[in-house]
């Protein structure tokens, strides 16, 4: 087996003295996709945070792609390969799907600043590449027809959609996604858990996501962290999960 | 001893300063609300009890009255300014308030006319001499009054149940609304409340340049205050406050003469950008962290 | 589904559908300097255009990139000092080109006062372009080299000359005035209608989602205040030779800062078109007043300071009012109508 595409190594969390997470190590494989499970409060947004440099771990390392973060900022995060979707959806709201998802690609853009106010150079070319691959992961999420739209309005499901095109469509290596389909009815949380699978079978892009409805997580993914009060307390196949005693005592026992 | 001089005087102008971001602080802990009318209020206050004064009306009658009409103003600014702009972003209230301010500034003068009013408290604003530093017993009098305004305040706050409201919207605006405390009073009375600092403070100031338009921009003083002390804090309205009128009077007085000319327009500006750069909320704010 | 459909259009300004209007204020701009009088082209229609060029220049970083400023004076007398100590000091310098300069000394001094926008967030970052007004009011003020040593302390409009060509005239002060307003409009629009002009937005809506999207939060910020302050610079030499001839520091000053955030709002943020509107709305305001008060025959009765109260008075209800009413703006009231009556015969569809 080759190396994992994210290794997380004893990571803490603390917030003024309140520990978020505690020495939490797991390793996701490339091209897999992981859900981590939880209740409310074990930690798991926390992590999120900390992996694309939202948050700074207080010890522990990450290490993604071979390399470690050193000082992991969201921008060196989008840089090197992380796509992120949040658990409230964080989208320009006063800007169109289009636009939102065009936000992606800007740390792909190479023009100066001249060519852009100028539309010279290699503007006008990149303009119509950027249009293009962003028309194709709109397509891609079956989101096309809502394109002008302002996102502000749209309803929450498509606005998850909106984000995860957003997140893509720099055509990421690894993918965060924070609870994609909580909130959502069992028709959209199909559609949407089909697509999930679809972005990872199409594009190859590995998946981390936090959910909570555990029929839809043991369908939809390869490997299963279970966290609980900040600690790992399963962690393997979805149907080794299951079996573990401790995880149903910690989670699954639990009316939720 | 002359260094000693120069820096008590500063720190007076700064209680005085302090006295115009504590009306500010008031406001902004109650709404969230950045109000740029504060120092058109001060001169709103001031030119009112200064007009009733002219007319005959003793302190006694005249300060009661202006209160009373900062209380109608402030159910008025609630009324038709804040409650139709409520829960929309701080940005737009900044400049609703700098609407605000304009309205009652052209108010003022249209009301009370654009003279120059000399206002006297009947304190003589002679020099005392302290064990070699000069200060003023209008300046004494002026600083027991902030202090004064300053503790009955904090008693307002901390015993009484409108305070402790107070401090509930502050902490948690939904939360205070959900166990039945009405919003829209509990603005009302703050801004009453910074209507009567603004009355204090229009007193003390108009006492000492007369009562005229520039008291309206006292408010460009409290901008650096704040910034230091923390929008929230009152403890930090205070030593925003004393610190930036000390270090302005010493700047002007030290650096003045190399740069050709008064600094002080600008200089608590630069020490306010310099201190946000190393304590971005303040010397007492409160630092939020970013939930996502 | 159709319904979420026909919302309402992006919050972006592409000026595309409005061709036939941009044609039609083309054609006005050229007929103007015919049929329109001196009168009206220097007290009208100049500080209207140059007004609302700053109004642009604050709107690119209040309305697109959310950034508060309240000192687009000070870099407006920024553009305006430089430009008149280029042309004295360099003479072989064309006036386009000093104009140019003069724009990017402003937008470094911009970049320079935003920087604490780095650190710092909202109502905090007012101070430091407070700071910037307070500033520069006090140094083209108490440092005579700026204005030339000349006793009264003010600058005049050096030899405005393009290629040769005399500007010295209504006309020509007009014309600059029109050409440099589109080119840079232009340029504006680029700009909005851009990668950039998509950061700026993005980091306005929410600046957290906006650095993870990848967008580098920092130096676009910086870009803002630069690229707006570049906008101000220019029009504030235009301001000050185009329009007053002479002026000193304190033409701009505290007051003229607020007249530009004044024009944002009631042209309505993050609109090209409103910020026009905007400064013929502060332009011409008190002139109507005036005229008002003339024919009412009150001119004798009601002096001039009354006057200015009574403007204070109704710009600041009208300010409080668009806030209420139309946080959108003026731009955004005429846009509904014009929606209203263009959409008048395909109506029926749910």
């Amino acid at each position: 087996m080759s190396a994992p595409i994210l290794d997380v190594q004893q990571v803490s969390l603390s917030f003024r003295g309140i520990k978020a997470l505690t020495d939490l190590s797991f390793a996701v494989e490339k091209g897999e996709i992981c859900a981590l499970i939880g209740p409310n409060g074990a930690g798991k947004s926390s992590l999120l945070n900390i992996v694309n440099g939202v948050y700074r771990a207080s010890s522990g390392r990450i290490i993604f792609d071979g390399a470690p973060f050193d000082r992991p900022t969201p921008m060196a995060a989008a840089q090197r390969g992380i796509g992120r979707t949040f658990q409230n959806n964080a989208l320009f709201h006063r800007m169109s799907v289009l636009d939102n998802v065009l936000t992606g690609l800007t740390r792909l853009g190479r023009c100066n600043l001249l060519e852009i106010a100028f539309r010279v150079g290699r503007h006008p070319a990149e303009r119509r590449a950027f249009r293009q691959r962003a028309d194709e992961i709109i397509g891609f999420l079956e989101i096309g027809a809502y394109r002008d739209t302002v996102v502000g309005g749209l309803p929450y499901g498509l606005q998850k959609r909106v984000e995860m095109a957003r997140a893509l469509v720099a055509s990421p290596t690894l993918l965060l996604l924070d609870e994609p389909i909580a909130g959502m009815n069992a028709e959209e949380k199909t559609e949407l858990s089909r697509l999930i699978a679809e972005v990872n079978r199409v594009f190859g892009t590995t998946i981390v996501l936090i959910e909570h409805d555990i029929g839809v997580v043991m369908g939809l993914s390869h490997h299963v962290v279970v966290l609980d009060y900040g600690r790992k307390v399963g962690d393997g196949t979805p149907a080794e999960v299951r079996r573990n005693p401790e995880v149903i005592a910690a989670y699954l026992g639990t009316r939720h | 001893m002359f260094f000693l001089n120069v820096l008590t005087s500063g720190l007076l102008s700064g209680l005085m300063y302090a006295l115009v971001a504590i009306g500010f602080v008031l406001i902004y802990k109650a709404s969230g609300v950045f109000n740029f009318a504060q120092g058109s209020m001060v001169l709103f206050a001031a030119l009112t009890f200064v007009v009733l004064n002219e007319h005959g009306l003793p302190f006694w009658a005249a300060f009661p009255i202006t209160v009373l009409v900062m209380i109608v103003g402030a159910v008025l600014i609630e009324r038709l300014v804040l409650r139709p702009l409520v829960n929309r972003s701080p940005n737009t209230l900044f400049m609703a308030t700098l609407g605000l301010s304009f309205v009652i500034e052209g108010l003022a003068q249209a009301l009370f006319g654009s003279d120059v009013h000399q206002l006297d408290l009947g304190i003589d604003d002679m020099p005392l001499d302290l064990w070699g530093l000069q200060i003023s017993t209008f300046d004494i009098f002026a600083s027991a009054v902030a202090v004064v305004l300053v503790a009955v305040l904090a008693v307002l706050f901390s015993k009484t149940r409108m305070g402790i409201s107070l401090r509930a919207v502050a902490d948690d605006t939904l939360a205070a609304q959900s166990i039945g405390i009405r919003l829209p009073r509990i603005w009302q009375i703050v801004w009453s409340v910074s209507g009567l600092v603004a009355l204090v403070a229009g007193l003390l100031w108009g006492a000492r340049q007369g009562v005229q338009f520039s008291l309206s921009l006292v408010v460009l003083k409290a901008m650096p205050v704040l910034i230091i002390g923390g929008f929230s804090s009152i403890p930090g309205a205070i030593v925003g406050g004393l610190l930036v009128g000390a270090t302005e009077n010493l700047a002007d007085i030290y650096i003045g003469p190399l740069v050709q000319g008064s600094v002080s327009t600008w200089f608590a500006y630069i020490l306010a950008v310099a201190f946000l750069l190393i304590r971005p909320s303040g010397l007492f704010g409160e630092t939020t962290i970013a939930r996502v | 589904m159709t319904a979420i459909i026909s919302q309402a259009p992006a919050d972006r300004p592409v000026l595309t559908p409005r061709t036939v209007l941009l044609a039609l204020g083309l054609v006005i701009l050229a007929v103007v300097p015919v049929i329109g009088s001196d009168y009206w082209l220097n007290s009208l229609i100049v500080p209207t255009l140059v007004m609302g060029l700053a109004g642009v220049g604050l709107n690119l970083l209040t309305g697109y990139a959310g950034l508060v400023s309240l000192g687009s004076a000070a870099f407006m007398s920024i553009g305006a000092f430089s430009t008149y100590n280029l042309i004295l000091r360099v003479p072989a310098l064309p006036l386009p080109v000093a104009l140019i300069v003069a724009g990017l000394i402003a937008a470094s001094a911009g970049v320079l006062f935003g920087l604490p926008s780095l650190r710092i967030k909202g109502f905090y970052l007012s101070a430091s372009t407070l700071g910037a007004q307070f500033f520069f009011e006090w140094l083209f003020t108490n440092f005579h080299w700026f204005s030339n040593d000349s006793m009264s302390l003010t600058i005049s409009a050096p030899r405005l000359a393009i290629f040769g060509h005399d500007l010295n005239s209504p006309v020509g002060r007009y014309s600059l005035v029109v050409v440099t307003t589109l080119l840079l409009l232009w340029l504006a629009h680029n700009l909005i209608d851009s990668r950039i002009g998509r950061d700026w937005m993005a980091i306005r809506d929410m600046d957290t989602a906006a650095a993870v999207a990848g967008i580098p939060v920092g130096r676009r910020k910086l870009l803002a205040y630069g690229v707006s302050s570049f906008f101000c610079g220019i029009a504030g030499a235009l301001w000050a030779f185009c329009y007053l001839g002479t002026a000193d520091a304190h033409a701009f000053d505290l007051d003229k800062s607020f007249q530009v955030l004044f024009i944002v709002i009631i042209g309505g943020s993050a609109s090209i078109l409103g910020n026009f509107l905007g400064a013929a709305f502060i332009v011409l305001t008190p002139i109507a007043l005036d005229i008002l008060v003339q024919a009412l025959g009150l001119d004798g009765i009601v002096d001039h300071g009354t006057v200015s109260n009574m403007l204070r008075i109704v710009f600041g209800a009208i300010i409080i009012l668009l806030l209420i009413k139309e946080p959108d703006g003026l731009a955004s009231l005429i846009g509904r109508l014009a929606r209203r009556l263009s959409a008048r015969p395909s109506r029926g569809t749910p």
